[in-house]
């Protein structure tokens, strides 16, 4: 069996960010990057089949050569091969090309089970895992929580509002976007760090994928306007007294907005 | 450009995983472990488990057969826990109770202390200091006698770090109280053997870790314990120090870089006549004045650490970066202590906590002065 992973890789959490000249985007150049957290516990689901059976795992980025690290870290983690999409086109394309961009490595993979995050942590769209399975016609399933895998199909356990929980069963070949939390992610151990050396990383353009006359900015249907920071306000009440008046006021505060 | 062989792409990755594993297992649970007054002695398992333990050690023993850059990288990572007491407590484990094991050891003392050390399934600590031998150790009074196959020991050792946690010591004591320096040797003693005791002391930082006085009474332990040659444990102890002591810079000063950007946070929120305290000039030259003192003590350290990994003799620069990271570590803690004004003085506050750990710094692994007589001899004086 094959699995695929999606991996994205986001300014790291602690990072400063400043936006960038022209108000697109943050300024790249000296943050530090990680790979995106949901996208950590879709690696650690992959690699929980791998060890429970003979699945091979390849983990596929898109970004320019910083995105290597990214890579290699899911490698050390366990996964077995990478496929880095690295192409200046792909640097800046909407949600529906990045799809098309997935979804072509995930055809020419043949991946029988893929695997994503359910969201970034950099812009929040969640857009990209329904596009992909949309575009490869097949089932898929967000918010994904638990999975168990059999011969011919994966159940899942989907989070619902108000903590309600949905079991649904898709047929392979379909795709998963994993919640934060699912499981515990393990870390990259020294040994899969040195074992990761020797694992291939497969380069490729959007010509390699065929996709260069339909995916990347050139074609983006959705464009960034602006990024701002939003105005700090005045509005801030600092409740007083003690702890147990404080609680009070606070509770009132609450039930007064109608939250409680 | 040539790749920097310190910097590859393999140890990005495994600062990675040493910074995931302070950040998730280590920092939120600071002041738990200090409640504790000790960590979490699982949690050397765990780090076991990611091939931290053994980092310069041979293969065939579990380590990973690297150098001192992959050392260095571990401890300025966990250097950031927020806890000086277990960043102690797991050194003392990898580079100051083991490193004289793994280098001078036997075969079987190796496969029965070793191995399970660099796992994480045993805890270890080094037992030198005395009642009336510190950083003078050719002091050291802990007796042990021969008799037929055994050593039997007695005495006692004093601010041993890991006194409640560790399974084994690496124990220095007199076996010929008369050959002088020739008279002492390096003793693996398990922890479970009738005799032993300790105490645990209660000292004014380092919370997190278990500090004690042990007691060695008609303690017996097998002569084939001696690790390496009987009568060599000063000489090879005086290469042990040269592990502990860098291995207190990286970690030091990594603690003290952490402190500054929490204060330089602090100052970019705490307002004061209506302005940030970062946008005050005293501020600003303060915390550039400080990093100035911890970027030289950075590379000063660094410098230690190539020399270390290419093989050069490095102990008269690593006893000036242990001297130097000290006195920088205290000046950092002392001066953003000020920055916090009352709140510094608390408990809780990591500057207030930072002043009395750093202390230590210029104490444990050999005193300033003990620097200062040995550079002062070296350069001629």
């Amino acid at each position: 069996m094959k699995v695929m992973v999606c991996l994205k890789q986001v300014p790291h959490q602690d990072a400063r960010l400043d936006v960038n000249s022209d108000g697109t985007w943050i300024q790249e150049d000296n943050i530090k990057f990680e790979i995106n957290s949901y996208d950590t516990y879709a690696i650690e689901e992959a690699l929980r089949l791998k060890d429970a059976g003979d699945a091979e795992v390849v983990v596929v980025s898109i970004g320019p050569d910083r995105v290597t690290q990214a890579l290699r870290t899911a490698l050390g983690m366990g996964a077995d091969r990478a496929v880095h999409v690295n192409d200046a086109a792909a640097q800046g394309a909407d949600a529906l090309g990045t799809a098309k961009i997935l979804a072509a490595v995930a055809k020419e993979e043949g991946a029988d089970v893929i695997f994503t995050g359910l969201m970034a942590d950099d812009d929040n769209a969640s857009a990209i895992p329904p596009m992909v399975a949309e575009l490869l016609d097949m089932p898929s399933a967000t918010g994904v929580t638990a999975t168990e895998i059999s011969e011919a199909s994966i159940k899942v356990e989907r989070e619902l509002e108000g903590g309600a929980l949905e079991v649904v069963e898709l047929p392979k070949p379909c795709l998963i976007a994993i919640q934060t939390g699912a499981n515990q992610v393990r870390y990259a151990s020294l040994k899969g760090i040195m074992q990761a050396k020797k694992k291939p990383v497969d380069v490729k353009t959007l010509a390699d994928l065929g996709v260069a006359d339909s995916a990347g900015h050139a074609h983006n249907k959705a464009t960034i306007n602006k990024i701002s920071v939003p105005a700090k306000g005045d509005t801030a009440e600092i409740l007083e007294g003690s702890t147990d008046e404080i609680v009070t006021q606070l509770v009132g505060k609450i039930k007064e907005l109608g939250l409680l | 450009m040539l790749a920097d062989p310190l910097n590859s792409p393999e140890h990005e990755l495994f600062r990675e995983t040493a910074r995931k594993f302070t950040e998730q297992e280590l920092r939120p649970r600071a002041r738990e472990f200090d409640e504790m007054g000790r960590f979490d002695k699982s949690l050397f398992k765990d780090m076991g488990d990611l091939g931290m333990l053994g980092l310069r050690y041979d293969p065939q023993y579990g380590g990973a057969g690297l150098d001192w850059s992959y050392t260095s990288v571990l401890y300025e990572e966990i250097g950031r826990s927020d806890n000086a007491g277990v960043t102690m407590g797991i050194s003392v484990h990898t580079d100051m109770a083991t490193p004289s094991l793994a280098e001078f050891g036997s075969e079987d003392l190796k496969q029965e202390f070793l191995v399970p050390a660099i796992a994480g399934e045993m805890v270890s600590a080094i037992a030198v200091t005395e009642p009336d031998a510190g950083s003078d150790v050719s002091g050291i009074r802990t007796r042990a006698i021969r008799d037929g196959d055994d050593w039997v020991i007695n005495g006692s050792k004093i601010y041993i770090t890991n006194a409640a946690t560790a399974d084994w010591l690496c124990l220095l004591a007199v076996t010929d109280p008369e050959a002088g320096y020739g008279g002492v040797s390096q003793i693996l003693v398990p922890t479970d053997v009738p005799g032993f005791r300790y105490d645990l002391l209660d000292k004014i930082g380092n919370w997190g870790s278990d500090t004690g006085q042990l007691y060695f009474e008609d303690v017996r332990v097998p002569v084939a314990h001696t690790i390496g040659d009987i009568g060599r444990g000063f000489q090879q102890q005086m290469v042990q120090f040269q592990d502990e002591r860098l291995v207190a810079c990286v970690s030091s000063i990594a603690g003290s870089l952490f402190l500054w950007e929490e204060t330089r946070r602090w100052a970019e929120e705490r307002v004061l006549f209506g302005k940030p305290l970062s946008k005050m000039q005293n501020t600003q030259f303060k915390m550039v004045e400080l990093f100035t003192q911890l970027a030289a003590a950075k590379e000063l350290t660094q410098a230690c650490v190539r020399k270390r990994v290419s093989g050069e003799d490095a102990t008269d620069l690593i006893t000036m970066a242990k001297l130097f990271c000290g006195r920088v570590c205290r000046q950092v803690a002392d001066e953003c202590i000020q920055f916090h004004g009352g709140y510094g003085y608390m408990k809780e506050s990591m500057a207030g906590r930072a002043f009395v750990d750093s202390r230590l710094i210029s104490i444990g692994g050999g005193s300033d002065e003990t620097m200062l007589h040995y550079m002062a001899k070296q350069l001629g004086f």
